[in-house]
């Protein structure tokens, strides 16, 4: 039998292709660019906030799925890429891929542990793992407690580039970024990324079509803790520091956050949002305590009134998917 | 005989009395918790917030008012509830269309601006609340001394716990509840005003979460962020208790707490992750919860 494709899709597809190209390549514009004028630790902390934001945006944009602890993959990454590359000497990439590798496995279990319940109950069992973690975290020695694991160096790359140089530290951090972003851009338009939309849509109907959807909820879970755990990583090796911060619940809320105001489901969303409250972190750090109230009133603003975050309301303006 | 197998009786029946305490918040919170997710579908995040402006509420009262302990174990709840009312009048009333998720995310905002508001006038450190003067002292129990305050916190929470459930579960206000929370739109058909019914439903919740904070402000200090950490164990319980039962959340708090309570005296390393422990448990096992109905 023939394979018929409804005209109007073929259309979408191919706006899809071009509005997602074109906004590629602003966005890769702007990161190449920005060193010049902006204080290049500062992008590379959006990059790597970024790159956690779009794999939290994997988790709740894709499979409907809210994980509130995020957190644990970010932070347990960055403290275990911080100690190898501290105390064994090993060089950045081997740390981060460590690092790495302990949030895949963290994700793994973790994710194991909450598909077993669905919905809000998913967000608490998430949000009590990290928790757990945290207290582990705390009472660990290797982690260092309070002071958290401090000067780790950046060592060479391969062995060969020198990332103790800002200049290239950020080409690092940047193709870091970049990797993981189209690798989720993969993800997400594959058969795999369309099964997810399903579940996200209609779990019982996707189940009825004979997909075992906790089987695919526990794969993206898995990826979204490894794409985490490489943004926890790479940050740990950018600011060389690991802390209790970055297991903290607020780090979890952070993300959630990032995500939210740029715009759920959206593939450039949680980039615009990353860029948005790191920028008010740092700019608003003069008024103290008073910056957790503003992400407590963008919170509510981004729920009550533009739920679509600020890309989702730009491509619903301008009719074209980003 | 405990004394055979090397374990100190005073010291054990000290962390279970501890145990006991901390129950009696897990059960007020979670009861609180239950009680709002079986009206409003919407889990109350800012609950760890309102658990502290409660504690906050008999300081303030005691610092700007001179009003004691007992008025604040009335007053506080009072207000706080309002301040609840209002929030979800203005707020949660938009969200019911929506996913439930929105309304997590919208309570965890509201909780940052509370906290961060009261750190911002309070700092992190905690502030000293003394129990009132009725309730000081200890008595001699033959094998421990219990402090009065302490048994006073374990029968009231008791009271108020059980007498939440007989509300809900055995007079004509509570089947109008129940009913409400199967389907509203019959409810509402039959002339009960069901809106009311669940910004009142939402003000009893976040009252007890407000009793709650008054009564630990002896016990713990009065600081901006008692609740924060506090919340989240408080969801592990209702993870494990399951939100379908009101008796099934008084329960597993007391339980846990106790559970808890013991692994500080065994283990006490693990004491801060026992609760979490037992989650990942009770879901491997029975993924439901202990009281909770398949969903």
């Amino acid at each position: 039998m023939e394979h018929v494709v409804d005209p109007a899709v073929i259309t979408l597809q191919r706006r899809r292709r071009w509005s997602e190209a074109a906004a590629f390549a602003v966005m890769t514009a702007f990161f190449v660019v920005a060193p010049t004028i902006v204080y290049p630790v500062f992008l590379m902390k959006v990059l790597c906030f970024a790159l956690f934001a779009c794999a939290f945006n994997l988790l709740i944009g894709y499979a409907g799925l809210l994980s509130f602890g995020h957190a644990l993959y970010f932070g347990w990454a960055a403290y275990v890429c911080a100690y190898t590359a501290k105390a064994w000497h090993v060089t950045p990439e081997l740390a981060i891929l460590i690092g790495t590798l302990l949030a895949t496995g963290l994700g793994l279990v973790a994710g194991a542990v909450a598909i077993r319940r669905q919905g809000i109950y998913f967000a608490m069992i998430t949000l009590a793992l990290a928790q757990m973690m945290y207290f582990f975290a705390v009472e660990a020695p290797f982690t260092g407690g309070e002071d958290g694991i401090q000067a780790v160096p950046r060592g060479y790359l391969f062995g060969v580039f020198n990332l103790g140089q800002q200049v290239t530290m950020y080409v690092f951090v940047l193709a870091v970024f970049l990797a993981g972003f189209l690798a989720i851009y993969r993800i997400i338009h594959s058969p795999f990324g369309e099964v997810l939309k399903a579940i996200r849509e209609n779990e019982p109907r996707a189940i009825s079509l004979g997909y075992k959807t906790d089987r695919y909820k526990l794969v993206v879970f898995v990826l979204s803790a490894t794409l985490a755990g490489i943004a926890g990583a790479t940050k740990a090796l950018v600011f060389q520091l690991a802390s209790l911060t970055d297991v903290h619940w607020s780090m979890s809320g952070e993300v959630v956050l990032m995500t939210l105001v740029g715009g759920l489901g959206t593939v450039f969303g949680p980039v615009a949002g990353a860029f948005i409250i790191v920028a008010m972190e740092n700019y608003l750090a003069e008024f103290g305590q008073w910056v957790t109230v503003i992400q407590g009133v963008v919170f509510v603003a981004c729920v009550l009134l533009f739920r679509r975050g600020i890309v989702g309301e730009l491509a619903n303006a301008l009719k074209i998917p980003l | 005989m405990l004394e055979a197998l090397g374990i100190s009786t005073p010291a054990l029946f000290g962390q279970l009395l501890i145990g006991l305490i901390n129950g009696s918040f897990y059960a007020l919170l979670s009861l609180g918790l239950a009680v709002i997710f079986g009206m409003l579908n919407i889990i109350n995040f800012t609950h760890g917030a309102q658990y502290m402006m409660g504690a906050f509420g008999a300081y303030l009262l005691l610092e700007h008012l001179h009003l004691g302990y007992w008025w604040a174990l009335i007053i506080a709840p009072i207000v706080v509830g309002f301040t609840g009312a209002i929030i979800e009048r203005l707020f949660l009333k938009q969200l019911y269309q929506l996913d439930h998720l929105y309304g997590l995310l919208l309570t965890f905002g509201i909780a940052l601006i509370i906290q961060g508001v009261f750190r911002n006038y309070y700092g992190s450190s905690g502030l000293p609340y003394r129990a009132p003067a009725e309730l000081q002292g200890v008595r001699n129990l033959g094998f421990m001394f219990l402090p009065n305050y302490r048994a006073w916190v374990i029968v009231v929470s008791l009271v108020v716990c059980l007498t939440t459930w007989f509300v809900i579960e055995r007079t004509r206000l509570g089947s109008y509840l129940r009913a409400a929370t199967e389907n509203p739109s019959l409810v509402r058909a039959f002339g009960i005003n069901v809106p009311r019914m669940i910004t009142l439903t939402y003000g009893f919740g976040v009252a007890l979460a407000a009793l709650a904070g008054v009564m630990a402000a002896p016990i713990y200090n009065v600081s901006p962020l008692m609740g924060a950490d506090l919340i989240i164990v408080v969801f592990a319980v209702v993870v494990i208790g399951g939100m379908g039962s009101i008796m099934g959340a008084i329960i597993t708090g007391f339980g846990l707490g106790i559970v808890e309570g013991l692994t500080k005296y065994f283990k006490p390393e693990a004491s801060d992750t026992v609760i979490f422990v037992i989650m990942v448990i009770v879901l491997l096992v029975r993924p439901a919860g202990l009281f909770g109905r398949r969903a």
